[in-house]
């Protein structure tokens, strides 16, 4: 009895669960197929794999924990000037300064969560929104470290593991942010499914009813935002790593409002909606400024509003819609 | 009354509560002691649920001696108390709309065994959860219901979910907010039969609008009028009384 009994209770969380289990390859079949197709796109394939890292963790914060941030970028900023300023002045250990950068930003935004997650609502955006500000101005300010306005240049990383060289194509960059965003992947996958993911959701969905059996709320919110803060850190530090810079940009309004754009372009809260929606984006926003580099913006703006219009839950929805449409057929042929 | 501290589940002395000049607790006293059965009547805005938000901590309180099983309280969060045993339902539905029936029971006895935080090696344990959850479907009779989501499931098993998921967390002290509020009377006595059906280890302090329910569950009936305690007594005794009958039964009675 308890078997069929527990996997139906896991299913019922959040219906994307129920693929089968080989589905969940394709992902990461289609990723090592692009590495041998890519050609010249690979440092673009390595950049939409930071960014569904990136995404992946807005949706624990967001989408998952119902922490509504506008400054989630802050936290990609902190990884990315952690690991840049640790290549410079310490070491060029690629998987030391990753792991650096990691620990410190999740530090970091455990820190910040015990100031701002006992509020909720406008004012929680607010807050985030002035934190992103704050370190933006102070990585603005400090020259010396940062290199403020300039950015800062990262050099080359040693060899990954002393054995491989990052080369001037992005080959072992890709595979090293493709084995970073895996293993993150099946943290993240675990958290959704653990009993504290769950009650995660249920804060979301209701904090009083948390209370009410005793969850003490604001504290495991605190450890979501931490470990969230940690996985946009790893993002960040990658990006500073194999781009080998680090721009204000990152830490910006508008890179916040970029990961959210791309995490509600796929679906929150669905898993796979961080890796659909930070895909579409940064292919789509590639092509359009390849067509017209000053209206890019347009077809993004156009794009988003066509799926928050018309499909429930981003382009997860319209996975759902496909799927829907096939047990529909399957039925009639099989009755 | 005085009893053996051993079997006093709660103990509430001096409980006071004011907005400004408004008094909504004025010195309340109340004791409960295991398997009491206590109700808890009065007229509109005689301070009913706010005695519950203050004995729960969701509201603190001006001044207060609150005992849990001879354990001060007073000075914990509301989620402290509730894991030390003191366990509440809502007037209004509070549950997690978008999950299972079955997982909202089963996310609280999670919390119950501290279980909770773990997002490694929780197969076995959830599993363990779920199949308990389910029994306390059963037993309050929405079994059937365990796998829909709760916005899809009848207000009145709505109802009967809140009380599940505040059974479940095995309190010894339980506070039921109007249990049947919103429910049809001939429904009702599907969750009347339910809380006659509470073990003797509990105590529980209802309140209610239904005159009813209250005289068939309570044996001890403590009156409420503008945050202070007008009488308390059996309630064959509370019925008879006509200073209750002028502020609160007058009206039904006439």
């Amino acid at each position: 009895m308890s078997e069929p009994l527990a996997d139906k209770g896991l299913a019922a969380v959040a219906p994307s669960l129920r693929l089968p289990s080989a589905w969940h390859l394709l992902p990461w079949a289609l990723a090592l197929l692009f590495y041998f197709t890519a050609g010249g796109y690979l440092s673009l394939g390595t950049h939409v794999l930071i960014m569904i890292l990136f995404a992946l963790s807005l949706d624990l914060a967001l989408g998952q924990a119902g922490i509504i941030t506008l400054g989630h970028a802050a936290l990609f900023g902190f990884g990315a000037y952690a690991a840049g300023i640790f290549a410079a002045h310490l070491s060029n250990d690629p998987l030391l300064g990753l792991a650096v950068a990691t620990v410190l930003t999740g530090l970091f935004g455990a820190l910040v969560g015990m100031l701002i997650l006992h509020t909720a609502g406008v004012t929680l955006m607010m807050l985030t929104l002035a934190i992103s500000a704050l370190l933006a101005e102070i990585a603005n300010q400090a020259h010396g470290l940062t290199g403020g306005d300039d950015g800062l240049q990262v050099g080359r990383m040693a060899p990954l593991f002393g054995l491989f060289r990052f080369d001037l194509w992005g080959h072992t960059a890709y595979l090293y942010v493709l084995a970073v965003l895996f293993l993150w992947s099946l943290v993240a996958w675990r958290i959704m499914r653990s009993p504290f993911g769950r009650s995660l959701d249920g804060i979301r969905q209701n904090p009083r009813r948390m209370r009410a059996i005793g969850t003490p709320v604001w504290r495991r919110l605190v450890v979501a935002y931490g470990l969230s803060a940690a996985m946009a850190g790893t993002a960040g530090a990658l990006e500073a790593q194999t781009t080998r810079a680090v721009g204000l940009g990152a830490l910006s309004v508008l890179a916040s409002g970029t990961v959210l754009v791309m995490l509600i372009l796929g679906g929150t809260r669905r898993y796979y909606g961080a890796f659909l929606g930070a895909s579409v984006y940064v292919v789509v926003q590639n092509f359009a400024a390849q067509i017209d580099p000053f209206r890019w913006m347009f077809i993004i703006g156009i794009l988003l509003m066509a799926v928050v219009l018309f499909l429930e839950n981003g382009l997860m929805g319209l996975a759902d819609v496909v799927r829907r449409a096939l047990l529909a057929v399957q039925r009639r042929s099989g009755g | 009354m005085i009893t053996a501290m051993a079997d006093t589940a709660l103990s509430v002395r001096g409980l006071c509560k004011s907005f400004g000049a408004l008094s909504v607790a004025q010195a309340i006293n109340i004791d409960l002691l295991r398997g009491a059965r206590v109700g808890l009547i009065g007229p509109n805005g005689a301070g009913k649920t706010t005695l519950v938000n203050l004995l729960t901590g969701t509201l603190p309180a001006d001044a207060s001696s609150i005992l849990l099983n001879g354990n001060a309280i007073g000075g914990l969060t509301p989620e402290a108390r509730v894991r030390r045993g003191l366990a509440r339902t809502h007037q209004i539905n509070t549950l997690l709309n978008e999950t299972t029936v079955r997982d909202n029971v089963a996310i609280a006895i999670a919390e119950r065994d501290g279980i909770a935080w773990r997002f490694l090696r929780f197969r076995r344990c959830w599993r363990t959860c779920l199949d308990e959850a389910q029994e306390r479907l059963n037993e309050l009779g929405i079994g059937h219901a365990a796998e829909r989501t709760v916005a899809e499931l009848p207000y009145g098993e709505q109802r009967m979910l809140e009380i599940a998921i505040a059974l479940a967390l095995r309190p010894s002290v339980l506070l039921l907010d109007e249990p049947a509020a919103g429910v049809p009377s001939r429904e009702a006595h599907v969750i009347h039969d339910a809380l006659d059906r509470l073990s003797s280890d509990i105590a529980v302090l209802m309140i209610e609008h239904d005159m009813d329910l209250v005289f068939r569950f309570a044996r001890e009936i403590v009156v409420l009028v503008q945050g202070r305690v007008l009488t308390r007594g059996a309630p064959a005794e509370i019925a008879a009384d006509p200073q209750v009958r002028a502020v609160y039964l007058g009206r039904s009675a006439a």
